[in-house]
C-alpha cells in the first residue's frame, strides 16, 4: 500500500458523480502517476471539467474514493489543508480582478506562510519570470492582460506554493498556436524543474502529442482508454477512433495515421 | 518526510562554507528566512563563499531562491561564490532560479505630496467634465432613440418596457408604501408633539398634507427608486458591458440605447409618478392614523381639515417633478453602467457612483423646482 501511495499522485476508485438524476461520471477509475503529465480528453459537456472539479473537492460526489498525494479527499477540513499541496489553473484564469498581478501571485503565499515583504516580492518576481513574464508586468491589473498573459499569471499563481501537483483546465484554449506551443513548452519545463505532476484537461491535439506522457479518454462517464498517445491512436473504442482519426486530427498528424 | 532545515556555517581561514540541510521548502518558510538572515553578517566578512547542497533533502523554489540570494550577495560584493553537491533532480530548479530577479527592482519615485494633491484635484476636475459629457451624451442618445421610436412606433420594445415597468413599478409598491407610511406617521407624531405646546396641534394636518404632497412624497420615493432600481440598472448594464453583450448588440446592427436603455428609462418615467402618488397616499394615511390614535383627531376631522389645507396645486407641484427625477435617475444609472470596465471592482464602484450621483442630482433638481415654482407662484 505504501508503495502504491508513493507511485500515484491521484487515485480515483469507483467514482460516481451526477446532478439530480443525470449521472455524469459512472464508476470511474483513474490513476495518475507521480511526476507525469496526464492529458484528459473527452467530448464537450462529457464531464471532463466535472471530473477535475470533483477531484479537487469542488463538486460533491455520490460515491467512490479519491486520494490525492496519499490523502483522501472529502468535504472537510483535511481537504482544505490538502489545498496547499495543489495548484489549479482555471479555464478563464480566475485571477482576482481587484488585485495586481503581483498581489495575485502573493496571495497564496500571504495566506499560508509567514514571510517578510521583501522575500514575498522576490518570490513573486521569480515566479513571474519562471512563467516567462517581465517583472514590470507585476504591477498590472488582470483586466489589462491579454489572454496568453492571463494564463501565464494564473499558472504562476497556481505554482506559488510549489505544489506537488497542478490541475490545468484547458490551458491552451483561446491561445494562438504559437502561444499555445510556448505554453506547452513552459509546462514541460516547469514539470521537469519542479518535479510536478500535471493533470491537464485539454482539447488541443498538438499539446496532447507533445507534452503529455499519458492520455486518458473519457467517454460515457468512464475512462475508455488510457496510455501513451501512440496506444490511444491504436485504440479500438469508436469514440476514441472518431476523436483521433477524424478529419481535423488527420490534418494535424498525417504521418501517424 | 519533511525534516527541520539547518544551515551550518563553517569558516576556514577567510573562506566560508555554508552547509544547508533538511527540507528547504515553503512549509518551513519562516525558519528558512531566519536562518539565511542569521548567516548574513558572517557572509559579509568572508572573502569566498562555498555552498554545499549535499545535505539538502528537499528543495523548492523558495529554498533555492534563499540559497541563491546568499551566494548572489557574496558575488555582488565582488567575492567568489561557488555551489557544490547539487543533486541531479534539483539542478534544473537551481539553474532556473539563477536566471530570475536579475533586474534591479524599479523603485517608483516618491511623489511630492503637494503636487500629488494638486494633480488629484486636476484629475477630479477633468473627471467631472467627463461625467457631464457622459450624461449629456446619454441624454442626446436617448432623444435620438425617442425620435426613432416616434417615426417607427413599432420599433418600441413593448415586452421589455412592460417587464421593466413590472420590475421597477409593481414590485416596488410594497416597500414604497411601507416607508412612506412610516415617514408620514413620524412627521405627524413630531408635529403633534411640538405644535401642542402652542395649542396648534390641529395645524399638523396642514403640515403633513403640504409637506408630503409637495416635497417629501416624491423625494423619498425618488431616493428609494434610485437605490433600488437605479443600482440594478447600473449593475445589469455593467455586467452586460463586461461580457461584451452590448458590443454583440451593436454588431447586429441594433442600437443598445434603443434596445436596452430606452425601455428602462421609459419604465422609470412611467413608474415614478405612480409610485409617488401611492407613496403620498400611504404617507397621508400614516399621518391620519397617528393623528387619530396619538393626537385624538378623528378621521372625519382630519379629512375635513386636509380638504381645506391642501389644493390640487400642491399635488401637481409634487407629481410634475416625478418624471424629471425618473429621467435623471435613469440617465445616470445607464451612463454609469456603460462606464464599467473589465473588473468586478469597477462594477461595484460604478454602481455606488450611480446611486450616490442620482440621489444627489434628485435633491438638486428638487431645489431647482422649488425655486421655479416659487417664482411662478405655484
Amino acid at each position: 500500500m505504501q508503495e502504491a501511495d508513493e507511485q500515484f499522485a491521484i487515485r480515483v476508485r469507483d467514482l460516481v458523480v451526477g446532478f439530480g438524476r443525470r449521472i455524469v461520471i459512472d464508476h470511474l477509475a483513474l490513476d495518475v502517476r507521480r511526476g507525469e503529465i496526464l492529458g484528459l480528453v473527452g467530448a464537450s459537456g462529457g464531464g471532463k471539467s466535472v471530473l477535475m472539479r470533483t477531484i479537487i473537492g469542488l463538486i460533491p460526489r455520490q460515491g467512490g474514493e479519491i486520494e490525492v498525494m496519499g490523502s483522501p479527499i472529502n468535504h472537510d477540513r483535511a481537504t482544505r489543508s490538502a489545498a496547499g499541496r495543489w495548484g489549479i489553473l482555471f479555464q478563464q484564469g480566475a485571477l482576482f480582478s481587484s488585485l495586481t498581478v503581483r498581489q495575485n501571485i502573493q496571495f497564496p503565499l500571504r495566506e499560508n506562510l509567514q514571510l517578510s515583504d521583501t522575500l514575498m516580492d522576490e518570490i513573486a518576481t521569480a515566479k513571474l519570470e519562471m512563467v516567462g513574464l517581465k517583472p514590470e508586468d507585476g504591477d498590472k491589473f488582470p483586466a489589462e492582460l491579454s489572454g496568453g498573459m492571463t494564463k501565464r499569471v494564473a499558472l504562476a499563481r497556481a505554482l506559488a506554493l510549489d505544489p506537488a501537483i497542478v490541475f490545468l483546465d484547458e490551458p491552451t484554449s483561446g491561445l494562438d498556436p504559437i502561444a499555445a506551443g510556448d505554453f506547452d513548452a513552459l509546462i514541460k519545463t516547469l514539470q521537469k524543474t519542479l518535479g510536478l505532476t500535471v493533470f491537464m484537461v485539454t482539447h488541443d491535439l498538438a499539446s496532447l502529442n507533445t507534452v503529455c506522457d499519458r492520455v486518458a479518454a473519457l467517454a460515457d462517464g468512464k475512462i475508455v482508454a488510457i496510455g501513451p498517445m501512440r496506444d490511444l491512436l491504436q485504440s479500438g473504442h469508436p469514440w476514441v477512433r472518431a476523436y483521433f482519426h477524424g478529419k481535423r486530427s488527420r490534418m494535424l498528424h498525417p504521418q501517424v495515421s | 518526510m519533511a525534516t527541520t532545515p539547518l544551515l551550518t556555517a563553517v569558516s576556514s581561514g577567510d573562506a566560508l562554507e555554508l552547509r544547508p540541510a533538511g527540507s528547504w521548502t515553503a512549509s518551513n518558510a519562516a525558519i528558512l528566512e531566519r536562518l539565511s538572515n542569521d548567516v548574513s553578517p558572517q557572509l559579509d566578512r568572508a572573502a569566498a563563499v562555498r555552498v554545499d547542497f549535499a545535505g539538502v533533502r528537499e528543495l523548492d523554489t523558495l529554498g533555492a531562491w534563499l540559497l541563491e540570494k546568499l551566494s548572489r550577495r557574496a558575488t555582488s560584493a565582488g567575492r567568489r561564490a561557488e555551489t557544490v553537491g547539487i543533486a541531479d533532480n534539483y539542478s534544473g530548479l537551481i539553474d532556473e532560479v539563477r536566471q530570475v530577479n536579475r533586474q534591479p527592482q524599479a523603485l517608483t519615485p516618491a511623489r511630492n505630496p503637494v503636487i500629488a494633491k494638486l494633480s488629484d484635484i486636476g484629475r477630479a476636475t477633468i473627471g467631472s467634465r467627463e461625467d457631464i459629457e457622459a450624461f449629456l451624451q446619454m441624454l442626446g442618445a436617448l432623444c435620438f432613440a425617442i425620435l426613432g421610436v416616434l417615426r417607427r412606433p413599432r420599433s418600441l420594445r413593448l415586452t421589455s418596457l412592460t417587464y421593466q415597468l413590472y420590475r421597477v413599478g409593481w414590485q416596488a409598491i410594497p416597500i414604497v408604501v411601507l416607508i412612506t407610511f412610516l415617514i408620514g406617521a413620524i412627521i405627524a407624531q413630531q408635529g403633534i408633539f411640538h405644535f401642542r405646546k402652542f395649542g396648534a396641534d390641529s395645524y399638523v394636518v396642514d403640515m403633513v398634507g403640504i409637506l408630503v404632497l409637495r416635497e417629501l412624497g416624491v423625494l423619498i420615493v425618488a431616493i428609494m427608486v434610485a437605490g433600488r432600481s437605479g443600482s440594478a440598472y447600473t449593475a445589469e448594464l455593467g455586467s452586460m458591458k463586461m461580457r461584451e453583450e452590448i458590443d454583440a448588440l451593436s454588431t447586429m446592427g441594433l442600437d443598445p440605447v434603443e434596445v436596452l436603455m430606452l425601455p428602462r428609462i421609459l419604465a422609470l418615467i412611467c413608474a415614478l409618478p405612480i409610485l409617488s402618488f401611492i407613496g403620498a397616499m400611504a404617507a397621508l394615511y400614516g399621518g391620519g392614523l397617528v393623528a387619530w390614535f396619538y393626537g385624538g383627531m378623528g378621521p372625519a376631522i382630519f379629512l375635513a381639515r386636509l380638504h381645506d389645507a391642501v389644493s390640487v396645486t400642491h399635488f401637481e407641484v409634487g407629481i410634475i417633478k416625478a418624471p424629471f427625477m425618473a429621467l435623471v435617475i435613469g440617465l445616470v444609472a445607464c451612463s454609469e453602467g456603460l462606464r464599467v470596465k473589465g473588473s468586478a471592482e469597477s462594477l461595484g464602484k460604478q454602481t455606488t457612483t450611480s446611486v450616490v450621483k442620482s440621489i444627489f442630482l434628485v435633491i438638486v433638481l428638487d431645489g431647482l423646482f422649488a425655486v421655479f415654482f416659487a417664482s411662478i407662484g405655484m
